[in-house]
């Protein structure tokens, strides 16, 4: 036992010297599926990978978290899925759609001969089957906990409560679904591609009462379908959850109907301290781990791992809250705190390498971002120079940072905060530090509007500039309660209009001048940047590519 | 003497009703709590109230009280929100238990291992360089902070080293059958050896970090009775009748020391929770105490509110067992 | 650290009236005889009095301000990089760039208001509840020692772990009263049993039927005579409570505003890097022991002076 190990890690560090890494980071980026993965890659196989939390469930309709949606990515396909190492979506288990010209009207092609796990067919009738059961949740089924995706992109249920964008699907033909929309959106058909909207099997989810959710107590108690039998079409079949050993075992599923996996086994390992994880992949005790802290990066490149960065679909800002504070509704005060910033040596000294500065709200990537917005760079002296014209001295404010987190966006939120409250301090802004852990009253007093002042950010789910700018500013009571101020009514009206635009390069067009103003005109907060989160394999893991979504897929890896 | 066990039971009955309701409601007053952890990033004001009623977090204290005491009665504590989302909170329990029980035990192992022969002869040289040093030792091993003491063990056996496992209680991919929830003992049972043989590496590590306090603890008090008795007539009886030191080390010494000492272990073992607490969270170990470190930092309160509970009620029991046998030896506290 | 807990409470309670009656030599003066010879005790003294004289002029000893970020030019998070050694810095700086060596020098000093804080807060609610106990007797006093019991079985820094987590908001103050509150019932249990152990004794006897009333008797006679043992638990408690500190903040459950430093923190925040930057943890954490290991042999020096074992 304790010879293999050691010799494990000697092939491992040789390996990592002879240099066959065909993961090559950054252009990872760019490759297409196929690319990495054509090669030699040896089929068999086990591959440990570390998590941070234990999942909440297995059906990824009910959750909300990462750790479960990293696993069920890897059992469960959606009609529309996501080219790997980019946003952009592409057919997945529906070969190609069409939109009817008033945008309402969706019709899905699928593709044949898939089979779910359990040997049963997946045709239009299990499609509309899938969207019918999101439809109808009753009861603990239509808590945002629970559901939290399908009220935030769909709305509301078949009961009628609230509006629904969803209207029906019916089933044209064994391999034709379609469905109907009550309104146009940008979000379709991209928002098919979230791991929520996966399609699983009807006959297991009938089976092991799939629906049967129910609120006790302080949380929620979820039937067997969604903790022991989760059903999907994808590469990997569920095994089993090991909660004594705090690990989750997926093994190959030999009937896929695309390129099969290449693993035997996929393992998900539970632990939750950080420098545990990385000391387990170290110590060869796990092949690979997520979001290593930015700080490590260069020690495990130089200890002969693969640091593989994802391309930065998030963004990190400093909101300013304009109910509480008089003077931080001046626009020139919000703007002389923007300058007072010194982004760029924020990102780069607290940041990862390929951070960048943000200069708007949305990362390039995204439809909509425009370079031509207002731009400001670090500059002190017209910060106290715009204060002055404000009539603003003695500044004082309520600065709140999260303590007990490390978010993708903001790695190490008290280094972030030390940086710019010592940056405010020059231009004359004092900053009163309120910290309190994440959970335990940092997103409620935000919620409730309490700071002045507050680091926060984003991390995007799909390609579309609503998923960013509508979760800022979509309502005028947000975070920020840009409502307080006279144009904050106006942007939320302005971004529901572009959200429902059927005509795409008019919408881009709308998005882009709502970028512009919100620059120069609103500047409801100080965006500051966009910072990739990575993962870590030991040299032997090969064809992982990162996503700006998380979505990586394991099929295509292989552990030689 | 009936009468006065089934009083302090009533009395125990009460003190764990009133324990959890202050709990209760003082995890209930905190901020952040169940909602923010269900909702996360996503929460807006309007999400969060209608959760709070759909939870019932909106009604009076004592009404949320009573309904999670219905529950409790039946066995249901709720569902775990940070440490395991999906398990319930005594599944939590009672699969992390069995983990904490099997650290504790190898930790106890080591110490007593180490600690009774290293105090028997740093007795017998008493004020010798053995005995000096030993003691200073034991008094640094207690000066350490233990989870300090952890990361050093692992950095240098785990990570540079790379001899034993750095985190987990066994391999993964390892197909270990799960009888007892002990892995050890079911790879034995089971006659799985890697799997019993892997467990038990991963065990190594944790243990030896755990094991220095009651080490030091123990071999203060070997040493200390061990002198003691040294120092008793019958031994100096026994020297000047011209037994040999094998002879008198065996027959009397060590036996008449020995009972301090097996207190002193017994009481060890249950003081090993606070320790475990870090050693778990270090090595990323899933026992009762990495799930009390993660619950707080979580802010799991089902979880947190059955640990704490089940541990106030092991120390209540505790007591109530060592006063019954004080009692059972003397007869006069009965009538108090 | 010997015997259960609670044994050793007695036993050094017991201490107290275990009076040589006739030597004419006071106990105090014999106790300070037989630890000037003790190395133990010298060790420990000087390092406690080197720990104390730092963090209490460290404010001028520091050749930098501690919260200032001079050196946040040179870190780099991404390539891992903090502010090596330099002139002016003999000790770099740390991941936010402040002069590492001020940090710890400046970090004395809250580690010492944290084992002081915490003994003194220990102390009071000790002092409340075990002269309530050991004065009054009967069901006050059987109430009292049930609860001090109680919390006496539960190891103390689960205890302290349990009642930080209870604060809303970490802060120095949690920390303190969370590391404080543990030793409550150790002091109480402490000064119960001495005043116990001095009821049947001849010096109280005589005040009593000299009609010194009940007061007078617990605060003139029995409290000076339990100085002892107090002082002996005191100098123990410094130790555990800048550990168990240490412990709170590795848990998170630390002061988690690091522009005043103290040892504790600074270790449990450093772990992570421990193994690039181990000088990070290694200081801390070496300054930690050394401050404990010196409380703890002052501690079990006096214990043993004041032992009447010893004394024959």
């Amino acid at each position: 036992m304790v010879h293999s190990r050691t010799t494990q890690r000697r092939r491992a560090v040789i390996l990592g010297l002879v240099g066959v890494v065909s993961l090559s980071l950054s252009a990872c980026a760019q490759s297409q599926r196929g690319t990495d993965n054509s090669g030699s890659g040896a089929v068999g196989g086990t591959l440990t990978f570390g998590a941070a939390g234990a999942p909440k469930l297995f059906d990824p309709f009910y959750a909300t978290d990462g750790e479960t949606f990293r696993i069920s990515r890897q059992i469960f396909e959606g009609l529309v899925g996501f080219k790997p190492g980019t946003a952009e979506a592409e057919p997945r288990l529906a070969e190609r759609w069409e939109q009817s010209p008033d945008g309402k009207t969706w019709t899905f092609s699928l593709r044949e001969g898939v089979k779910f796990h359990d040997g049963t067919d997946f045709n239009a009738e299990a499609v509309c089957f899938n969207f019918n059961r999101w439809y109808s949740q009753t009861g603990a089924g239509q808590s945002e906990a629970v559901s939290q995706y399908w009220t935030d992109n769909f709305g509301g249920f078949s009961d009628g409560a609230k509006p629904s964008l969803f209207k029906s699907c019916t089933v044209k033909d064994a391999k034709t679904a379609v469905v109907e929309l009550t309104d146009t959106t940008s979000k379709f058909p991209d928002v098919l591609g979230l791991p929520s909207f996966s399609m699983q099997s009807p006959t297991a989810l009938q089976k092991y009462d799939a629906n049967n959710v129910q609120a006790q107590g302080d949380s929620f108690a979820f039937p067997e379908y969604a903790t022991k039998y989760p059903t999907g079409t994808g590469p990997f079949k569920f095994v089993k959850y090991d909660t004594a050993n705090n690990t989750v075992e997926l093994e190959r599923y030999n009937d896929y109907a695309g390129e099969k996996a290449k693993l035997d086994k996929l393992i998900f390992k539970i632990i939750p301290d950080e420098t545990a994880r990385k000391q387990a992949l170290q110590s060869g005790d796990i092949d690979g781990y997520d979001f290593p802290a930015p700080a490590d990066w260069a020690q495990l490149e130089k200890d002969g791992f693969n640091v593989a960065v994802r391309p930065a679909f998030n963004l990190f800002y400093v909101g300013l809250n304009q109910r509480n504070n008089a003077a931080l509704r001046d626009l020139r005060v919000r703007q002389a705190i923007m300058y007072g910033i010194d982004r760029e040596k924020l990102v780069k000294s607290q940041l990862p390498e390929n951070a960048k500065v943000a200069d708007e709200f949305l990362p390039d990537t995204v439809d909509g971002y425009t370079p031509d917005v207002q731009k400001y760079t670090y500059d002190p002296e017209k910060a106290k120079a715009l204060l002055a014209e404000a009539g603003v001295s003695n500044l004082q404010l309520n600065c709140y940072w999260p303590s007990e987190v490390t978010r993708p966006y903001m790695p190490n939120p008290k280094d972030l905060y030390g940086a710019i409250a010592a940056d405010l301090d020059k231009i004359g802004v004092k900053c009163n530090a309120v910290t309190k852990p994440w959970n335990g009253g940092y997103i409620e007093d935000l919620d409730q509007g309490k700071t002045d002042l507050f680091l926060f950010g984003w991390t995007g789910d799909y390609n579309v500039a609503d998923n960013f700018l509508g979760q800022f500013f979509g309502s005028p009571t947000n975070r920020i309660n840009t409502g307080a101020s006279p144009w904050g009514q106006q942007l939320s009206d302005d971004l529901h209009a572009a959200s429902i635009e059927p005509d795409k390069a008019r919408r881009i067009e709308m998005y882009k001048d709502i970028n512009k103003r919100i620059m120069s005109e609103y500047l409801p907060a100080v965006p500051i940047s966009h910072s990739p989160p990575a993962l870590v394999f030991n040299s032997k893991v090969k064809g992982v590519v990162p996503s700006p979504l998380t979505d990586e897929k394991f099929a295509p890896v292989s552990k030689g | 003497m009936l009468r006065y066990v089934v009083r302090r039971l009533l009395q125990l009955v009460v003190v764990i009703l009133v324990l959890s309701l202050l709990l209760f409601a003082w995890l209930r007053s905190l901020p952040g709590g169940p909602v923010s952890a269900l909702l996360g990033e996503r929460a807006t004001e309007e999400s969060r109230r209608a959760l709070t009623a759909q939870l019932g977090l909106d009604q009076p204290i004592f009404v949320q009280y009573f309904r999670f005491l219905g529950r409790a009665l039946s066995g249901d504590f709720g569902n775990s929100t940070g440490v395991a989302p999906g398990s319930t909170a005594m599944e939590v329990f009672s699969q992390r238990f069995p983990a904490t029980i099997e650290l504790s035990v190898l930790a106890i192992i080591i110490a007593v291992l180490l600690g009774i022969p290293l105090g028997y002869l740093a007795a017998r040289r008493r004020g010798g360089w053995f005995d000096n040093l030993s003691v200073i030792g034991s008094l640094i091993g207690v000066a350490v902070p233990v989870f300090f003491l952890a990361f050093l063990l692992k950095y240098l056996f785990a990570v540079q080293l790379g001899w034993l496992p750095s985190a987990g209680r066994q391999t993964s991919g390892i197909d270990a059958t799960r009888v007892t929830g002990f892995f050890v003992l079911d790879g034995i049972m089971t006659q799985e050896w890697d799997a019993a043989l892997d467990a038990l590496l991963h065990l190594i590590l944790p243990a030896m970090a755990l094991a220095t306090i009651p080490f030091a603890v123990i071999f203060r008090i070997t040493r200390a009775a061990v002198l003691d008795v040294l120092d008793e007539d019958y031994v100096r009886t026994a020297e000047s009748k011209g037994l040999t030191t094998p002879v008198v080390r065996r027959r009397h010494v060590l036996r008449n020391a020995m009972l301090p000492v097996v207190t002193t272990i017994g009481l060890q073992t249950g003081a090993l929770l606070a320790g475990a607490v870090l050693t778990e969270r270090v090595f990323g170990y899933p026992g009762v105490g990495e799930a009390l470190a993660i619950g707080f930092e979580r802010r799991d309160y089902p979880v947190l509110q059955l640990l704490i509970i089940i541990a106030a009620m092991v120390y209540v029991l505790v007591n109530l067992l060592v006063d019954v046998s004080y009692a059972l030896i003397d007869p006069r506290i009965r009538t108090r | 650290m010997t015997g259960t807990k609670k044994q050793r409470i007695d036993a050094l309670a017991e201490s107290t009236v275990d009076k040589p009656e006739d030597s004419g030599v006071s106990l105090a003066a014999s106790a300070w005889r037989r630890l000037r010879r003790n190395p133990a005790f010298l060790v420990g003294a000087v390092i406690t009095v080197l720990f104390v004289a730092v963090a209490l002029i460290s404010p001028w000893l520091a050749p930098h301000d501690p919260a200032a970020r001079d050196l946040a030019d040179q870190v780099v998070k991404a390539r891992n990089e903090i502010p090596p050694a330099q002139p002016g810095h003999p000790l770099g700086g740390d991941p936010q760039g402040r002069d590492f060596l001020s940090r710890l020098l400046v970090g004395s000093q809250q580690t010492l208001m944290v084992g002081v804080f915490a003994t003194l807060i220990g102390l009071a609610g000790g002092l409340v509840l075990g002269t309530l106990a050991g004065a009054l007797g009967g069901w006050v006093d059987s109430v009292v020692m049930r609860a001090v019991d109680v919390m006496l079985s539960v190891p103390s820094l689960l205890l302290a772990v349990s009642i930080s987590a209870l604060f809303a908001r970490p802060s120095q103050f949690t920390v303190i009263i969370a590391v404080a509150i543990v030793q409550i019932p150790i002091f109480a249990r402490l000064l119960r049993g001495s005043m116990l152990a001095q009821r049947g004794s001849d010096h109280v006897l005589a005040a009593r039927s000299l009609g010194v009333r009940p007061g007078a008797i617990v605060f003139r006679h029995m409290l000076p005579n339990s100085l002892g043992p107090v002082i002996v638990q005191a100098t123990l408690v410094l130790a555990t409570s800048i550990i168990d500190a240490a412990a709170l903040s590795f848990l998170g459950l630390g002061n988690p505003d690091d522009s005043v430093p103290e040892w504790g923190q600074m270790l449990g925040g450093s772990q992570q890097v421990i193994d690039s930057h181990p000088a990070l943890s290694f200081w801390p954490a070496g300054c930690i022991i050394v401050v404990a290991l010196g409380f703890t042999l002052i501690g079990e020096s006096l214990r043993d002076a004041l032992d009447p074992k010893n004394r024959r």
